[in-house]
């Protein structure tokens, strides 16, 4: 069976374990409906170009996880941004763990998806954001939409600054041969509130996980959303990362993906700006080797006008590594004054690795300033001579001239911690020993 | 100021297509419809030899299991292709009389388009091979480039006195059946152009073809080869213009150069198709294939502007086949009113040290839309390739739309990519800067988007520049106010 009739039949028994005449219900069998439809995307389609899901399908995913896992803290303690204190909502195996995870109701909710669809005192803000944002028509949107069931459900009401910055960790033990996980994370940030979450998928062992996320951000009047992506995953585990952000006016939303491992990552995230005023902030550092493949695939939608939106992506690609920029920006009529910048710069520095990039701009209003630039090259050879001149051996010169490349993406990060911690994996990847403390 | 914007929009769009008459000469034309039988019958007409008539035939077979493409992005409504007369020749066309005998009418047609075939002949130095409406009527200079060994004639009259070149050469860049469109007109060309530049010869004057659909309801499909020769150069301009219509004419032709190595090929196109009117009723779709292969060392150049045609889907590109070799895109397109234009290049990097500059220019007026698409390639064994792209849009009115959609796809460590993009509009600033210094705006429109075209523009012959200029002045006039 392949996996689209498997998942196809498992909506029957998820059903069961679902409270039917819930409203979300309904979003969900149209969202199955959905996905049986168009199935899994294939490389025919223009958004899938360069990355093949072929693989994905051959494999015999578990789509239900077994009982509760227990793993002690110390062992995953460096999957977990430590340093500082932080809330934390922690998944096994797509199983919430309550002792390594620490929620609050405590002026804001920082808690779980499945308590918000089910209780009804969250019922009101569920039918209004629920999937309101996120594509109804995006086949694996959907699919994630069907089986919505348990994420992080995160509600910071006017006026409100968590104490402390949110991180969401999955992490997948290899209990089962093959584990495929559908979180789906709502986060709504209300009027002049603010919030800081990290979001990291972790497999601890060699086993196949197929992660198939999807967040809805929702951005009220001058909210602040700063939201980190880690994404440093094994060798056998698989990501589609699908993220919808809704932004009203004079909000600011950042959205930092570092790509450093994983099989397969797919980045699809998208940004709709529904007011005037606001910025967009989309920044990305991928560094891969072995066989890893990261596509990255930005849309940002300017719908009115004054709005900025800034974008930069940078990459260095090693082995046979294969890495992917599509990004798009569509200004609409109305959308006067829009500024919107995109940035993507690519090192190759092996043979067989290979990097695809589309920027895309689609514009239906004058008075924009729109540009997008994109390179693919290699480090400045004046550079690396100075550095060799000085006595730095051409290797540790070569890594030190990338890490500085990379670095000036970081400098966005408003966690100093998350930021020395990327700093650090960073510098590790390309064996640079940083001497300094950053 | 001398305008108001509505007084220059209502200008603008009551202007007519000053190239809009129709010659009244005799067509010898073929019923509607294409079959296997047309495709024979235009081969036959042509006095083809069979393998010639086979060609074809091979190509129409695989066309009728063809669907058209849909990726581009522009909308129309699709041409029926059996609506289509194939083949319409000007009655009175003789290829063996010399210029003085061409029809006085036809000769009052090309006036009025300003290229006065026995001006160019004897001021500008140009050679020029007409084609009216698929047939080809006067071939001038036929002489004195012979004299230099270069074969400059009808593509017809080729296939019958150089079968050898045809046939080794026609193809090979654009396989018969590369696209839907290509195929198409592989199976029912009925003329064009052919051009060889034997070996180390450097043509020693700009060759030109003027194409011009005149008859209603019939498709143009013409077919050009040009071949440099082992160090040869040559630089060909192709201006095409048609007259205005209300159903929407098909022009779907092919373009192949071939530089072998060492040499250099330049090839300038001014397009000025009948857009349609300002409601976007009629006007040409302009459906071209044109590429270019490279051999080593050499280097092909293809510079656009397009101006004309209701809708535009054309990407002359270039093999980079041979180690050391050079393609270049220069383009300028202009759309207004209901015009769509899909434009670009591709750059298909194979051989080490190939390089290729990408300069793109494209202003959008009214309600059209413009959009850039190109592909740069590096494959794995190009070594230090290298490619420079940039692609700028001007937008007037908020009406209209920019598009780039730029695929970039890097195989080699030692690539050096560079693409940019900017959208913007006409300052405020600059206009006001040109009206202080007593520019009114309409004057100072002109010269802003001269200045923004410019670095497409220098790459034109003279000729051809001129006209250019005057070309995107008349197009864009009374765009902003």
């Amino acid at each position: 069976m392949d996996l689209k009739d498997k998942l196809l039949s498992s909506f029957l028994a998820f059903e069961n374990n679902v409270d039917l005449d819930h409203p979300v219900h309904e979003v969900r069998s149209e969202a199955i409906k959905n996905f049986e439809e168009k199935g899994f995307p294939s490389k025919k389609e223009e958004a899938w170009k360069y990355t093949s899901l072929n693989g994905i399908q051959k494999v015999d995913f578990s789509i239900f996880p077994k009982k509760e896992n227990t793993l002690e803290y110390k062992d995953i303690k460096k999957y977990f941004l430590h340093e500082i204190d932080t809330y934390k909502i922690v998944f096994i195996d797509g199983v919430y763990s309550s002792y390594l995870s620490e929620t609050t109701h405590d002026g804001v909710d920082v808690c779980l998806m499945s308590a918000a669809l089910t209780k009804p005192q969250y019922k009101q803000v569920i039918d209004v954001y629920f999937n309101k944002v996120a594509s109804k028509d995006e086949s694996l949107t959907t699919l994630n939409t069907a089986f919505s069931k348990e994420g992080a459900y995160i509600y910071i009401p006017k006026n409100k600054v968590p104490k402390k910055p949110i991180q969401i960790v999955h992490l997948a033990t290899g209990n089962e041969a093959a584990l495929m996980l559908q979180p789906r994370n709502l986060v709504i940030v209300e009027e002049n509130a603010e919030v800081q979450i990290i979001e990291r998928h972790q497999s601890l062992t060699g086993n196949e996980v197929l992660t198939n996320s999807v967040t809805e951000i929702f951005a009220a009047k001058d909210a602040n959303v700063d939201y980190y992506k880690v994404q440093n995953d094994e060798n056998t585990a698989s990501l589609i990362d699908n993220t919808y952000i809704s932004q009203k006016d004079k909000s600011i939303v950042r959205v930092h993906t570092f790509s450093f491992g994983g099989k397969l990552t797919r980045n699809n995230l998208n940004f709709y700006q529904n007011g005037e005023y606001m910025d967009s902030v989309l920044k990305g550092v991928t560094i891969l080797g072995e066989k890893q493949h990261v596509d990255h695939h930005t849309l940002v939608h300017h719908a009115q006008p004054n709005c900025e939106s800034h974008q930069d992506y940078k990459g260095i690609f090693g082995e046979k590594s294969t890495g992917v920029f599509n990004g798009k920006i569509i200004v609409d009529k109305i959308a006067q004054k829009t500024n919107a910048f995109q940035q993507n710069n690519n090192v190759l520095i092996s043979d067989k690795a290979t990097i695809n990039t589309k920027p895309q701009l689609e514009i239906f209003a004058d008075d924009v300033k729109c540009s997008h630039g994109c390179t693919i090259g290699q480090l400045d050879e004046d550079a690396l001579f100075y550095l060799q001149s000085r006595g730095i051996p051409k290797k540790e010169a070569t890594a030190l001239l990338m890490y500085a490349f990379a670095n000036n993406v970081l400098e966005s990060v408003r966690i100093p911690e998350l930021k020395t911690r990327i700093n650090k994996i960073i510098a590790n990847k390309l064996g640079v020993r940083v001497g300094f403390e950053l | 100021m001398a305008y108001t914007e509505e007084e220059l929009k209502k200008e603008l769009e009551t202007k007519e297509y000053e190239y809009g008459f129709y010659t009244d000469i005799e067509s010898d034309t073929f019923p509607k419809g294409l079959s296997e039988d047309i495709v024979r019958a235009i081969s036959k007409k042509k006095n083809e030899p069979e393998w010639m008539t086979d060609w074809r035939l091979e190509a129409f077979r695989v066309w009728e299991k063809m669907e058209e493409p849909e990726w581009a992005n522009v909308h129309y409504e699709k041409p029926d292709f059996q609506a289509i007369s194939y083949y319409s020749a000007p009655k009175s066309a003789d290829p063996n009389k010399s210029l003085e005998d061409v029809d006085p009418d036809l000769l009052e047609m090309y006036r009025k388009l300003g290229i006065s075939v026995d001006e160019q002949k004897r001021l500008q130095n140009v050679a020029v091979d007409i084609v009216v409406d698929s047939v080809s009527v006067a071939t001038t200079f036929k002489k004195t480039l012979a004299e230099k060994g270069i074969i400059f004639m009808p593509i017809s009259e080729a296939i019958q006195e150089h079968p050898e070149l045809v046939k080794k050469y026609m193809g090979t860049v654009v396989p018969k059946t590369d696209n839907f469109y290509a195929a198409l007109n592989s199976a029912v060309f009925t003329d064009g152009s052919f051009c060889y530049i034997p070996k180390g010869v450097k043509c020693p004057m700009e060759l030109s073809t003027y194409f011009r659909i005149n008859e209603g309801g019939t498709g143009q499909f013409e077919r050009t080869l040009v071949i440099a020769d082992e160090g040869s150069y040559v630089s060909y301009l192709e201006g095409c213009t048609a007259p205005s219509r209300d159903e929407n004419q098909l022009h779907a032709a092919v373009v192949e150069l071939i530089a072998l190595d060492d040499a250099e090929i330049k090839y300038s196109t001014v397009q000025n198709w009948y857009p349609g009117n300002s409601e976007g009723k009629g006007g040409v779709y302009n459906f071209v294939t044109k590429r270019g292969l490279c051999e080593t060392n050499s280097k092909i150049s293809w510079t656009q502007v397009e101006t004309g045609s209701a809708v535009t889907w054309k990407y002359p590109s270039c093999v980079l086949k041979g180690n050391n070799s050079v393609g270049e895109f220069y383009s300028i397109a202009v759309t207004n009113n209901f015009q769509q234009a899909d434009t670009g290049t591709k750059m298909i990097h194979l051989g080490k040290n190939t390089k290729s500059t990408i300069i793109s220019k494209g202003i959008s007026a009214g309600q059209s839309q413009n959009s850039y698409r190109g592909l740069v390639q590096v494959n794995s064994r190009a070594e230090n390739a290298r490619n420079f792209s940039q692609c700028d849009s001007l937008l007037m009115g908020n009406r209209c739309g920019a598009h780039t959609f730029p695929y970039i796809e890097a195989k080699n460590k030692t690539a050096q990519i560079e693409h940019e993009a900017t959208t913007s509009k006409i300052g405020e600033d600059q206009i006001f800067y040109c009206n202080q210094r007593g520019i009114d705006t309409e004057k100072a429109i002109a010269l802003i988007v001269n200045g923004f075209s410019k670095e497409v523009l220098n790459k034109l012959p003279m000729e051809f520049a001129v006209e250019a200029q005057k070309l995107l002045e008349i197009s864009l006039e009374g765009s902003v106010g």
